[in-house]
């Protein structure tokens, strides 16, 4: 199919239908509404469900009810609607309930800004309501991997029965780029659902919930939750390497549309006589722990420079699988502000230059 | 060409997103990679209102550009935020009908239009978006004119009796910008 | 009645109960159809969400005054005012039954709970609120009666209104809700008969029961008929 330049906000939506998710409900909240004008008129022509709802609350228990019927559902908000959503998500991943949602981030806390944040990370992948459980979250660094990861996601969530989330920032929603979509959707073959709510009629009642009040039972359920995870850290780990290679001093670790700010960054520094690698994990719970370890500890990796727009949020992640082996340095702008080129490389140079210094005789340096 | 970033602003309804566009949809036909990113939220209103167009024959890093090629502005607030920061050796087209003003650089090239004037008197205050685009394409040639034409056709085909004056506009802006930059812009 | 309803209306086999937070939190464990668990409050949400992709199905919520009328107004208000085409048990008992007998807001003025100990103030606590009458208030056609199951007469009365509700639902016709004025004598510390007697006396003329809302008559949104 031909290349067709669209808005990310737009090519998700798109996406999603593609795979198979004609029930949509959301709550407007900039910089996402284009997800919700895009599928209000494109719903009616699949004979989908379009449902504006009155808050994030109903819209997170919409999906909840809706996805009881076995059939795809999908929402999207930003930031301050994500928060209002975790009452449902928690609900849904403890009732192993299949869903899609975009977080299109915007800076917080609290009321925040509108402009592109990387600072959800915590909430995304640690789990973000109550309980034991997590989501799982792949992060697109441009618009034709926002369409691929969207479509995935659909097929992860009913694989693991859990919420699938897609974590985007603000450019991620607003630019454009020529996108492909493939002529036919498909996908792996899945089990038949048969845990939906579609009458009893010749089957005995079913129950869907997240209610145990007898601890063993509620363990047990925390357990196959646990097992889920453990089973997508096997299988659905994904990263993507950007000229990392045996010459690298400086490993960066980035995702999203932040870790292309890191591409130019390094094609820059390149002929500059600075070898730089960027490791960029896509999925980011499982997180790619095992893969960023064996990057980050080459012989002539000197030190990992994690960059985010937030205040340091992966950087916990990287520095648990660097597990102390290299020094892990952070940089990171926030509040809607990206760090430019320019910033991230005098980081690197300063980073370089800390450490041949260090390797020079000290009568040299007077 | 590697890569070639231009930013486009002015107020709101003057186009500006729309002429981003067009340059973008008319680099996809060229099988180019292209990013189009615009400015949002409260920037929208009042002020400026801008986009910016990458254009590369490879992989697209940084969607952020904070020192295009080429900027062209559409009226004296834009002149003002972006004129500092076209890249030494870029281009600085200006809508001289709105903007009075002209930089005191010497680094970057600096094409005056008359961009309302031409498009009034092809017979549209609407077009003057495409007055710029076509001169910002004839002085850098980032996207061939016949592809440039084509684009506008298809996307700007549904109201016959503007096309005519969309296209004819084009052809002038074009003209102009090409003459002006004495092909020393050229990609 | 919910139940024998929806037996006699062969409506079982393609039912879904949505449970709520509260005392009727374990409802599922007695009906014999599918059931949704909701969190406290969102049972109309996920009635909303369920409805809307299965229209053929029928849907209830199974909802008491804490659930309903406090934590959960926004959504039952919200897909009543939408004509959402499901069922809500609205059970009115004036108190917080499962959490151990706490002020409710269907609670009488001067009514002794473990949060209002020397009874319920209304200059400081605001007025009970009356679930049938302010959902009348909306535009949208919908089903809404009040009943009570004190009696056997009011029981007969209660099952004449739900079985109508759900043959709306089954039509296809509209949102429906019926409020039932319910005793819990444990938490009112009282016999099931100071009970029975304290609901007559005591509920029934603020709550007054009756039809508040029929899809056939605008009319009847004016008050009980």
């Amino acid at each position: 199919m031909a290349r067709i330049l669209m808005k990310g906000n737009e090519a998700i939506a798109e996406a999603a239908i593609r795979a198979g998710a004609t029930n949509y409900f959301c709550y407007p909240i900039t910089p996402q509404s284009e997800v919700a004008e895009y599928l209000v008129k494109r719903m009616p022509e699949v004979g989908g469900v379009f449902l504006q709802a009155e808050s994030e609350i109903a819209v997170a228990n919409m999906i909840l009810g809706a996805s009881c019927t076995g059939k795809r559902v999908f929402t999207s908000s930003s930031s301050p609607g994500i928060s209002l959503m975790q009452e449902g998500l928690s609900y849904m991943a403890g009732s192993q309930l299949p869903c899609v949602v975009l977080n299109i981030v915007r800076g917080g806390p609290g009321l925040g800004g509108i402009l592109p944040a990387q600072s959800d990370y915590f909430q995304a992948v640690k789990g973000g309501g109550h309980g034991d459980y997590r989501l799982l979250v792949l992060a697109p660094s441009t618009i034709q991997e926002a369409v691929d990861l969207t479509m995935l996601a659909f097929h992860l969530a009913d694989k693991y029965r859990n919420p699938v989330m897609i974590l985007g920032d603000g450019m991620i929603g607003q630019m454009m780029e020529p996108v492909e979509f493939p002529d036919s959707y498909s996908e792996p073959e899945l089990p038949p659902k048969d845990w939906a709510a579609t009458g009893a009629s010749d089957r005995d009642p079913l129950i869907i919930r997240s209610l145990f009040l007898d601890p063993t039972t509620l363990e047990e359920n925390s357990i196959i939750l646990h097992k889920k995870y453990e089973q997508a850290k096997k299988e659905e780990i994904r990263f993507e390497n950007y000229k990392v290679k045996p010459s690298n001093k400086v490993l960066i670790v980035s995702y999203g549309t932040m870790a292309r700010i890191c591409q130019t960054v390094i094609d820059d520094l390149e002929p500059e006589g600075y070898s730089v690698g960027l490791f960029r994990p896509i999925s980011l719970f499982p997180y790619p722990e095992v893969a960023l370890r064996k990057e980050a500890t080459r012989k002539n990796i000197e030190s990992v420079l994690v960059v985010e727009m937030s205040m340091g949020q992966m950087v916990e992640d990287v520095e648990k699988a660097v597990a102390g082996a290299r020094p892990v340095n952070f940089f990171g702008r926030t509040g809607g502000i990206v760090p430019t080129p320019e910033e991230v490389k005098d980081q690197i140079k300063k980073l370089i230059k800390k450490k041949s210094r260090r390797g020079r005789p000290a009568k040299k340096r007077k | 060409m590697a890569q070639y970033e231009v930013t486009w602003a002015g107020f709101g309804g003057q186009g500006i997103m729309v002429a981003g566009q067009l340059l973008a949809y008319t680099g996809i036909e060229e099988g180019k990679q292209v990013v189009w990113i615009p400015s949002y939220g409260p920037e929208m209103r009042g002020g400026t209102a801008y986009c910016t167009v990458v254009v590369s024959d490879s992989r697209i890093g940084s969607p952020i550009i904070n020192n295009p090629r080429a900027a062209c502005v559409f009226n004296r607030p834009s002149f003002d935020k972006f004129g500092p920061k076209v890249r030494p050796g870029g281009l600085l087209l200006v809508n001289s009908s709105l903007i009075t003003a002209t930089t005191d650089r010497t680094d970057i090239t600096q094409i005056l239009l008359p961009a309302n004037r031409i498009a009034i008197d092809a017979g549209s205050p609407k077009v003057t978006n495409i007055v710029m685009l076509g001169a910002f394409v004839g002085a850098t040639g980032i996207v061939s004119y016949n592809h440039l034409k084509e684009t506008l056709k298809v996307k700007l085909g549904k109201k016959k009796g503007l096309l005519e004056v969309n296209l004819k506009v084009l052809e002038e802006g074009y003209n102009r910008g090409k003459a002006e930059s004495k092909g020393k812009l050229r990609a | 009645m919910v139940a024998e309803t929806l037996d006699e209306l062969n409506l079982r086999e393609r039912t879904c109960g949505i449970a709520p937070v509260g005392c009727s939190v374990l409802a599922y464990n007695y009906f014999n159809c599918d059931f949704l668990e909701a969190p406290h409050g969102r049972a109309p949400a996920l009635a909303t969400g369920f409805k809307r992709v299965r229209p053929d199905m029928i849907v209830f919520t199974y909802q008491g005054d804490g659930d309903l009328a406090s934590i959960g107004m926004a959504e039952i208000v919200h897909s009543a005012n939408r004509g959402e085409k499901f069922t809500t048990i609205f059970v009115n008992n004036a108190i917080y039954g499962m959490t151990g007998g706490q002020m409710a807001p269907t609670t009488l003025e001067g009514q002794i709970t473990t949060t209002s100990p020397i009874g319920r103030n209304v200059q400081q606590t605001g007025q009970p609120v009356r679930v049938a009458e302010l959902l009348s208030t909306l535009n949208t056609p919908a089903y809404i009666e009040r009943v009570a199951v004190h009696t056997p007469q009011n029981i007969i009365g209660a099952k004449r209104a739900i079985r109508k509700a759900f043959a709306y639902q089954a039509a296809g016709t509209c949102f429906s809700l019926i409020e039932v004025l319910s005793t819990c004598p444990t938490n009112w510390g009282l016999t099931p008969d100071e009970a029975t007697a304290w609901l007559q006396e005591k509920m029934t003329p603020y709550f007054p029961l009756g039809c508040f809302k029929s899809p056939e008559s605008d009319e009847d949104s004016d008050g009980p008929v």
